[in-house]
């Protein structure tokens, strides 16, 4: 057993964190009061080779595997949930699911103008009937010779009102449903038929772009079949598990960022003539966050690190589901406490806390809310029991 | 024992009910997002006699005693809670401030404007370093002749935007006073409005006091009577602040609860899934709870009874399970809890502040573990 991080890793993480407190700390204010996406943060990401960080280097990656993508994660995720979010749709998601099941012509084609930032993927998925039930998508692709029509659409798609590339799941055999039935396509958003009908208006992350996607007589080429026809349920879900686990880095970044600021606040602020972290209650709200904060950190680098020794078996989605899950809900709980202890200063948002606040409470939601997660828990706790659950 | 409403109060209810669906409603997403509180829509509150609620009917109030006064407010929040907040401010800590302490004179000058929502008023007690611990208190009363004049910096001012009086919280020769300070009074400014993370349509502002002249006859109480003044209106506005946080709560469970007959996810509707059940169960529980603390509280106040320990344990509970309901419920919607298109999102963000504003949690919770050891006779300190 070692948990210390490699030299390469420990300097990927200081160039991540300059860059993280220099070029997107301050702008996170105002992509949040002005709604807007981060294009020139992407841009310099992309130029130092971050939005490639798990990718082979032959596809233009820095091939610093999931731990150095963790790692990104964890520190955008400790200075804006936006841009961590922006990036994790990107690279999690998006481009992942070509650099699992892609053909080398994809990901030479694909994968390496993303990998450099170039172009920047989204991941189409969610339905407004399909959700966390993803087996239940109705977006059609219908062969046609050397190609597919697509019909349908999809909601809340994360940088899907930007997104050059976006991976996108349909049905192309409605009788054999998701196991067989349905297929991933890679899908160029310049080509005729795609369009963005909506931008979602959140709560948080709000310097994100969450759209809804119509595709109409949308004709992809055979060749833009990602993985196998009738296989892309399981490209998506493998994925999914990639996802969840780096939404947990970012959630462990942000939660780690609250407590920073809790501390800050009591050991400043006076009440009653004493700072408040002379205070008991405070004391053990802090000592309680704390704590949870490092079962989260091992917890999220040692699924990094099964990845990168290749074990992504069911125990692995099972691991990734509880990363989310669990990072998410530490998050919520680190940045409730630091706003309860900044008091009414945590609500006035020319103060960042309140829109950390705001940001959080999506992660117990997005990327299968945290329901899901449990099923999927639990779901493979019974298996290992001979019991078979439905969600 | 009776936990019926009476009569009155159940015409009154559906009365409140019946407003806050047909003028609040509609238009509680649209002000939250434009952070303003329309006149027409105080306009029309006050015409039903909202702002006179608990004023008597010779100060043209509504005489509403504190059981359905604690109905308006808890109706007016289902919809939107920044109204509420807005009403309570006026009635329970500056309103009802000069009913119970004011000399007759500053009752007929400043309650019936009041009641006629002419006169808003705005409670300004909290400084940059002094909220929760008044002893602090910056701001200083300096006696001059007839006149007393008044110099600090006050934050968190609810109502300072729209206020004509501002009841004034001062360190006066003899301890803490208070003072009825008028808008146009020399030396007054109403500064920064703080942007929230939520109740957007009710105004908090910075007001600076510089050499600020009032009469002497503008002090509420007697000298060194600041102190009391505002411990009753703080608990007077806790009860308040309960009866909001019941109807973002009550209001919450309704919309999830409808949600959850509606999405379909895996075949069935999610309220068929044992989870979602769950949540909204616990939900409701935690609400009916909340409902009758408030009542009950708001009943004590009927009878004359000490409510300040209550105040305190309900104001906490409240904020406690406005903050949990809201939560649970924005979850049963999912990604739609998330979009700001929907009620859920501002609920949400409404019911965090409850935990914070009127003193935060800690302070109420500290009050209760205070009167709970004093009976077994140990002081303890904050």
């Amino acid at each position: 057993m070692d948990f210390t991080f490699s030299p390469e890793h420990q300097a990927l993480r200081r160039l991540v964190r300059e860059f993280a407190e220099n070029e997107v700390a301050p702008l996170a204010a105002e992509i949040d009061r002005k709604h807007q996406i981060p294009f020139e943060t992407l841009r310099k990401l992309g130029e130092i080779g971050l939005l490639g960080v798990c990718f082979p280097q032959e596809y233009g990656g820095m091939g610093a595997g999931e731990t150095g993508y963790c790692i990104l994660m964890e520190e955008l995720g400790r200075v804006c949930t936006s841009t961590a979010t922006n990036v994790g749709a990107h690279i999690g998601i998006g481009a992942m699911a070509i650099h699992l099941d892609g053909n080398p012509e994809q990901k030479r084609k694909y994968l390496t103008p993303l990998a450099r930032g170039e172009k920047i993927a989204a991941f189409g998925l969610t339905e407004s009937n399909a959700g966390s039930d993803a087996a239940n998508i109705r977006t059609r692709a219908v062969r046609e010779g050397d190609s597919w029509i697509l019909d349908g659409g999809k909601v809340y798609i994360t940088n899907g009102g930007f997104a050059d590339i976006v991976t996108v799941m349909a049905v192309t055999d409605p009788a054999l449903g998701a196991r067989g039935g349905v297929t991933a396509f890679i899908v160029e958003a310049s080509w005729p038929g795609f369009k963005v009908a909506r931008e979602e208006d959140k709560m948080g992350i709000r310097g994100t772009s969450t759209a809804e996607l119509v595709f109409e007589e949308l004709r992809v080429p055979h060749e833009n079949v990602l993985g196998k026809v009738g296989e892309g349920f399981v490209t998506f879900m493998k994925s999914l598990d990639m996802g969840r686990l780096t939404l947990g880095a970012a959630c462990l970044g942000g939660a780690q960022a609250a407590l920073e600021m809790a501390v800050y606040w009591a050991k400043t602020r006076r009440q009653f003539g004493v700072e408040l972290a002379h205070k008991q209650s405070v004391q053990w709200a802090i000592a309680n966050i704390a704590t949870e904060i490092e079962a989260l950190r091992s917890l999220v680098y040692r699924v990094a690190w099964m990845v990168d020794t290749g074990q992504t078996g069911q125990e692995f989605t099972q691991l990734a589901a509880m990363c989310k899950m669990y990072g998410s809900e530490v998050a919520s709980r680190a940045i409730d406490l630091a706003l309860q202890i900044y008091g009414g200063l945590g609500v006035t948002r020319d103060f960042h806390i309140e829109r950390a606040f705001r940001d959080a409470r999506i992660a117990e939601i997005f990327e299968g809310t945290n329901e899901i997660q449990r099923i999927v828990i639990a779901s493979n706790i019974f298996r290992e029991y001979g019991v078979r659950i439905r969600p | 024992m009776d936990f019926a409403l009476s009569e009155e109060q159940r015409m009154f209810r559906d009365m409140f009910r019946n407003f806050a669906a047909k003028e609040l409603a509609p238009r509680a997403d649209e002000i939250d997002h434009a952070e303003t509180m329309p006149p027409e829509i105080v306009r029309k509150a006050v015409d039903q006699g909202f702002f006179g609620a608990t004023l008597p009917e010779d100060c043209y109030g509504a005489a509403l005693d504190h059981v359905s006064y604690v109905l308006l407010l808890e109706n007016l929040a289902t919809a939107c809670a920044s109204l509420a907040v807005s009403v309570a401010a006026h009635v329970s800590l500056v309103a009802m401030s000069i009913l119970e302490f004011g000399t007759d004179a500053q009752k007929e000058e400043w309650l019936p404007p009041m009641a006629a929502g002419e006169v808003i008023g705005a409670f300004a007690l909290t400084e940059p370093d002094a909220g929760t611990d008044t002893r602090v208190l910056e701001t200083r009363a300096r006696y001059d002749g007839d006149e007393v004049i008044l110099d600090g910096v006050k934050t968190w001012v609810t109502n300072g935007e729209q206020a004509g009086l501002f009841l004034v919280f001062a360190r006066g020769p003899q301890g803490m006073d208070a003072y009825l300070v008028p808008r146009d009074a020399p030396g007054l400014t109403v500064g920064y409005r703080e942007p929230t993370l939520g109740l957007r349509s009710a105004y908090f502002n910075t007001v600076y006091l510089e050499g600020c002249r009032v009469p002497q006859a503008n002090r509420l109480g007697a000298p060194g009577d600041g102190e009391k003044i505002a411990r009753r209106a703080e608990d007077r506005m806790s009860i308040a602040l309960a009866a909001i946080g019941l109807g973002l709560a009550e209001s919450s469970v309704d919309v999830a609860a409808q949600y959850a007959t509606e999405r379909v996810q895996f075949g069935v509707p999610i309220g068929q899934k044992q989870a979602i059940q769950n949540y909204i169960a616990n939900a409701h529980a935690e609400t009916e709870a909340l409902r009758y603390l408030v009542y009950r509280a708001a009943w004590l106040v009927d009878q004359g009874e000490n409510f300040s320990v209550d105040a305190s344990l309900v104001k906490t509970f409240a904020a406690r399970m406005a903050r949990s309901v809201t939560n649970w419920m924005l979850q049963v919607l999912g990604g739609y809890g998330f979009m700001e298109d929907y009620p859920m999102a501002r609920k949400y963000r409404d019911a965090r502040v409850l935990g914070i504003i009127g003193g935060p949690t800690e302070w109420h919770t500290f009050r209760v573990a205070q009167a709970i050891f004093a009976a077994k006779d140990m002081a303890i300190a904050p």
